[in-house]
């Protein structure tokens, strides 16, 4: 089976991250790859707004730029050192085979060149630079998402064992492919599954619900069906807490930028109020 | 296009952004207006262009950071439009040449960069420091009204100030001290000089949309279109150079095509705006990092800061006195102009330097870059393959009555000659074998040479056999050769 890819950058989701892609990993029986991408820091200039440039100018703000990265870029190294022999251990003492990584550049680039054979993505819901309070979720997380081959598990804060998961279902290409994820692998399977649309009673995701269902019970699942309206993130928000479900799986990014430049998105919204682990589908 | 509408994209360094934007903007007024000058236009058509090239290439460029305005380079090549057909001709020039870097960027231009070797992009950025700096000459010239020992005086305190006063603070950019210090005093003594609002308009408004006011025929075409290849070539040359240096400075990479793209669309817009062809510019996409901009967002504020300045203090800007600009412009040339290549001509070889020299000749000669560039691409080019063709070897054994010749290196038109005169053909042998294992035949005339070889030791009634063709060799062999095909011998002869 090929490798699960956690990424960590050390944060406080870092327990999660690792008990997640172990959960994942014993689940599919593979390795899990543990990475941690050194992206530059934010852009501390040296202050220098004289706006005069002399003799020299390219080479010498060269100079002081690679100067100035050399000493953050060092102390990084250390630190990325450090979270990933802690994360070995981790994942280590669970009986799982681990290969850790560490590498410079932007996360999501790096996570491109990586995920070609990975069988899933995990990730923190916020990294190490978001800000906590303002309800922000990672900068990184919704770029990640969109242009992911592979599903990605966003680890939320803690983790607690999978008993229960939720399908989110509109009908759309990508909920699709989590049912079949969901029959082809066994990532899910023997877990209680609960299937929610939200839509009008018989419309056509009234029917592909009932169709998905089906074929869900087919492949030896427990299936709950159900139809229901309202806004999507509030419905599914709020069964998750009344169902106590322990996993949300859905087709992530739906809408275009466009639409959700001014709509806002179902995805980052659910993301932001939902404390579970999230299993995204593209 | 996805990621313009990402916020990471634009407000990732904000901060940064906006205020490198604002040190960016000081230094493109006096360089838009300096420009204009040397066109020959209004100070607004170049304050115009480096709004709108700035605020369009921040969303349509592929190299977040990089700034991009009405610029020294483009302008020299608009003089004698100007000049001989009027505004609207380099309105509908620049509108051409924003389609032209279009196509070639959908053309995937930016790899064709790397035919532009480091010694002709030296030779590129002396040569447009050195022209920038001849066209200030203009300025200083005792001949026109109000140049006088006044001028000199005010651009040497002019310059004193820009380098002086960083050493005092490094948190106001000393060229808006500069222009700030010589208005007041130019203004205070009532002095005679030169001021801006001598030379032409400043803009009151924003820039409108408008077509250019050219007859839409073949005749306007063939006037226009040498001007905008030559604009496109130089634009995009400037542009993609830039974005490298960029790369270089922020250690992180860039879409060049996209880039070609972006420059194309930014002069499309500028030219339907009222402005003059523009393209990115060296020292003040320098200023910018140096600064602290980044992002799209520093191009976009320079752009709206410059517009907004010019529209709020344009009765101020027309007082500037000439020799605070041209102070800036010089701080402008020494910052481009790359020093450490005066250093280098000891070091590098001297088909290097030839090269670099040759680009800097030229282009001080034509006052075009573009043929600048030509001339030094093509001779770093025949330098390469004078340099590969001398890598060949030809060495032979005499076993019996059979000589082994074995052939090493690059066979092309230019080595054909050394690869025939390695063989002797008045020996006498039974059998010749030529083993060309570790060697590459390029092309026709290369291969012609071995054609001419076979022959002739077959015309001495010597059985030939070649081994060892490479696959690449086999192909063009196949393709090209007649020495394996009936009747070689006569048509060779017939030639």
């Amino acid at each position: 089976m090929s490798p699960i890819i956690a990424c960590t950058d050390g944060s406080l989701y870092s327990p999660s991250i690792y008990a997640n892609a172990a959960w994942a990993a014993t689940r599919l029986h593979s390795s899990v790859h543990v990475l941690h991408v050194i992206e530059r820091g934010e852009i501390v200039a040296p202050h220098d707004l004289s706006g005069s440039i002399g003799f020299h100018a390219n080479t010498e703000l060269l100079e002081e730029l690679a100067r100035f990265d050399e000493s953050h870029a060092r102390i990084a190294k250390l630190r990325g050192n450090a979270i990933l022999s802690d994360a070995c251990k981790a994942l280590e003492a669970l009986g799982l085979e681990v290969l850790a990584t560490q590498r410079h550049g932007s996360l999501v680039e790096t996570l491109m060149e990586f995920e070609t054979d990975a069988s899933l993505l995990v990730l923190g819901k916020r990294g190490e630079q978001a800000d906590f309070s303002s309800g922000h979720l990672g900068s990184n997380l919704e770029r990640v998402i969109r242009s992911a081959q592979s599903p990605v598990l966003v680890a939320a804060r803690a983790f607690r064992p999978i008993q229960r998961f939720l399908i989110a279902f509109d009908g759309g290409p990508s909920s699709l492919k989590a049912i079949h994820h969901a029959i082809t692998q066994p990532l899910l399977a023997g877990l209680e599954c609960h299937l929610i649309g939200v839509g009008k009673p018989d419309s056509d995701l009234d029917l592909d619900l009932e169709s998905a269902a089906q074929t869900l019970r087919q492949a030896g699942y427990q299936v709950t069906a159900e139809l229901l309206q309202g806004e999507p993130e509030d419905v599914i928000a709020s069964q998750t807490e009344r169902r106590s479900i322990d996993l949300l799986v859905m087709g992530a990014y739906g809408h275009s930028r466009i639409r959700q430049l001014f709509l806002g998105s179902t995805t980052t919204a659910l993301m932001r109020n939902c404390l579970l682990p999230i299993l995204h589908f593209r | 296009m996805s990621n313009l509408l990402s916020p990471t994209t634009w407000l990732s360094n904000i901060r940064g952004d906006l205020i490198a934007g604002l040190v960016v903007a000081l230094a493109l007024i006096p360089e838009a207006i300096a420009f204009s000058i040397i066109a020959g236009v209004d100070p607004k058509v170049g304050l115009y262009a480096s709004f709108t090239m700035a605020v369009t290439i921040a969303f349509s460029g592929g190299r977040p950071g990089l700034i991009s305005a009405a610029t020294g380079a483009m302008a020299l090549l608009l003089v004698t439009l100007v000049k001989n057909h009027g505004l609207e001709y380099l309105l509908a020039a620049t509108l051409l040449t924003g389609l032209i870097q279009f196509i070639l960027g959908l053309l995937k231009v930016g790899s064709v960069m790397r035919f532009v070797s480091k010694a002709v992009i030296t030779g590129f950025v002396n040569a447009l420091a050195i022209l920038v700096f001849m066209a200030q000459l203009r300025e200083l010239d005792l001949k026109i009204p109000g140049v006088n020992w006044l001028t000199y005086t005010m651009v040497a305190a002019g310059i004193a100030i820009i380098y002086l006063f960083p050493r005092i603070t490094k948190s106001i950019p000393s060229p808006l001290v500069c222009i700030f210090v010589l208005t007041a005093i130019a203004i205070g003594f009532n002095l005679d000089v030169r001021r801006v609002g001598d030379l032409g308009k400043l803009p009151e408004t924003l820039p409108f949309l408008m077509w250019p006011k050219v007859p839409l025929n073949l005749e306007t075409l063939a006037i226009i279109l040498p001007y905008s290849l030559s604009l496109a070539v130089v634009g995009l040359l400037e542009s993609l150079m830039t974005a490298q240096i960029l790369d270089e400075l922020t250690d992180t990479p860039s879409d060049k095509n996209r880039e070609a793209r972006g420059q194309g669309i930014a002069n499309i817009v500028t030219g339907l705006f009222g402005g003059m062809a523009g393209c990115a510019v060296v020292a003040q996409s320098i200023i910018n990092v140096k600064s602290g901009g980044r992002n799209r967002l520093s191009c976009l504020a320079a752009g709206v800061f410059l517009i907004v300045m010019i529209l709020l203090l344009g009765d101020w800007v027309n007082q500037i006195p000439m020799p605070a600009l041209v102070a800036v412009m010089i701080m402008i040339c020494i910052g481009t102009f790359s020093w450490s290549s005066f250093g280098n001509l000891k070091k590098h070889p001297l088909t290097t330097n030839i090269v670099m020299i040759s680009t800097v000749v030229t282009v001080v000669w034509t006052h075009n870059l573009a043929i600048g560039v030509g001339v030094g691409v093509l001779l770093a080019s025949v330098f390469f393959a004078r340099k590969v063709a001398q890598v060949i070897r030809i060495t032979s054994v005499r076993d019996d009555d059979t000589r082994t010749y074995t052939v090493r290196g690059q066979v092309f038109f230019a080595s054909s000659d050394s690869f025939i005169a390695g063989f002797d053909f008045k020996e006498v042998l039974a059998k010749v074998i030529i083993d060309l294992s570790s060697s590459h035949f390029w092309d026709l005339t290369s291969v012609g040479a071995l054609d001419k070889v076979v022959l002739k030791f077959r015309r001495e009634g010597t059985e030939v056999e070649i081994i060892g063709m490479n696959e690449a060799t086999a192909t063009i062999v196949d393709q090209l050769a007649t020495h394996d095909k009936s009747g070689a011998l006569d048509r060779l002869l017939e030639h």
